[in-house]
């Protein structure tokens, strides 16, 4: 984590010191942009948080583990591509949710199969999906993309 | 009784939280200590490196907007129109639902097929404010493994939606 926010550092500062070399005016609405875009997510954001500590109390390590850790199999796939399709949590709220289960002992697999079903199977959206690519094309579109996200949890699992 | 206007509503869960973690302390409640601890640790964690991601969010989006990718999208096949697309969709952001309209206004300025679904694609798990945080949270290792294993399915998908689609009249709608 230290490593990561180093990284971060430096390329805000970077990014900002040769922004501003090249126009002054355009960095200050990059940085109002990027100031109210963290304004709008900090208080959800904060929220998510405290709903991770909660479970995170309640929920044991050994429980994650055995039904989303790499033991857990084809039924820890299926858990995590089932949830992540019917649920609509923003993307910025899973990615905590995710290091937590990580850390607790779930798989890349499993992890990687809940983002990716979480960010392209949209089960609550498909009627609005369907408003715009038909009922047909909509179901095919949510289909391959389950299908995707179980390749892809596979293949991403099987790299690290 | 007057509603509370849903902007309010998400002060409340983070009040009635911090009073109860406050009331834990003043009365020794051990879980409400320790969910404290692990509040804590997420609460550093993120206020670490959320606000530098966002300005390299904001510089990124005065720099390269959007709408001069837009013009060219559509216009381009081949592999330079599939990177266009993905390009574009990585300048986004927000839930996929808001990936819809944009797919109207590919389809409308002539997109193929093929990559107004690697747009829905990329737009879907490829936007660079979602990757700056999965860095931060997962880090660079995973979300390279997990984006460099996702682009070819996309592009898979795509091509597979574009041969399936291509004689059945496919449009996008408007709502």
């Amino acid at each position: 984590m230290v490593n990561n926010t180093v990284i971060f550092i430096a390329v805000a500062v970077a990014l900002t010191i040769l922004s501003f070399l090249l126009d002054r005016k355009k960095t200050v609405m990059g940085l109002k942009k990027g100031w109210n875009m963290f304004r709008n997510i900090a208080v959800p954001f904060l929220n998510i948080l405290i709903l991770v500590s909660l479970v995170l109390y309640l929920v044991p390590p050994s429980l994650i583990v055995e039904y989303l850790g790499a033991g857990s199999g084809f039924r820890g796939m299926a858990i995590a591509a089932f949830v992540g399709s019917i649920t609509l949590i923003p993307g910025f709220i899973s990615y905590p949710i995710a290091a937590v289960l990580i850390q607790q002992g779930a798989s890349y697999t499993t992890v990687a199969t809940f983002m990716t079903t979480l960010m392209m199977v949209g089960v609550v959206t498909f009627p609005l999906e369907a408003k715009y690519l038909g009922k047909r094309v909509a179901a095919i579109r949510n289909g391959l993309s389950f299908v995707s996200a179980v390749i892809i949890g596979l293949l991403v699992g099987v790299l690290l | 009784m007057k509603a509370i206007p849903a902007h309010y509503k998400q002060y409340i869960w983070l009040m009635v939280y911090l009073l109860a973690t406050a009331a834990s302390f003043a009365f020794g409640f051990n879980p409400g200590r320790e969910v404290f601890v692990n509040f804590k640790k997420f609460f550093i964690e993120m206020i670490s490196f959320i606000p530098f991601l966002f300005i390299i969010v904001g510089l990124f989006d005065v720099w390269f907007p959007k709408e001069t990718v837009e013009k060219h999208v559509g216009q381009e096949s081949g592999f330079k129109g599939i990177f266009l697309v993905i390009i574009l969709a990585m300048l986004q952001a927000g839930p996929l639902y808001g990936a819809f309209p944009v797919a109207y206004i590919l389809y409308k300025k002539g997109a193929s097929i093929k990559n107004i679904f690697i747009y829905l694609g990329a737009f879907s798990s490829l936007k660079i404010p979602m990757l700056g945080i999965e860095i931060g949270y997962l880090g660079l290792q995973f979300t390279l493994a997990r984006t460099l294993v996702s682009l070819p399915l996309f592009i898979v998908v795509g091509y597979f939606m574009e041969w399936y689609l291509k004689d059945r009249d496919f449009k996008v709608n408007q709502l």
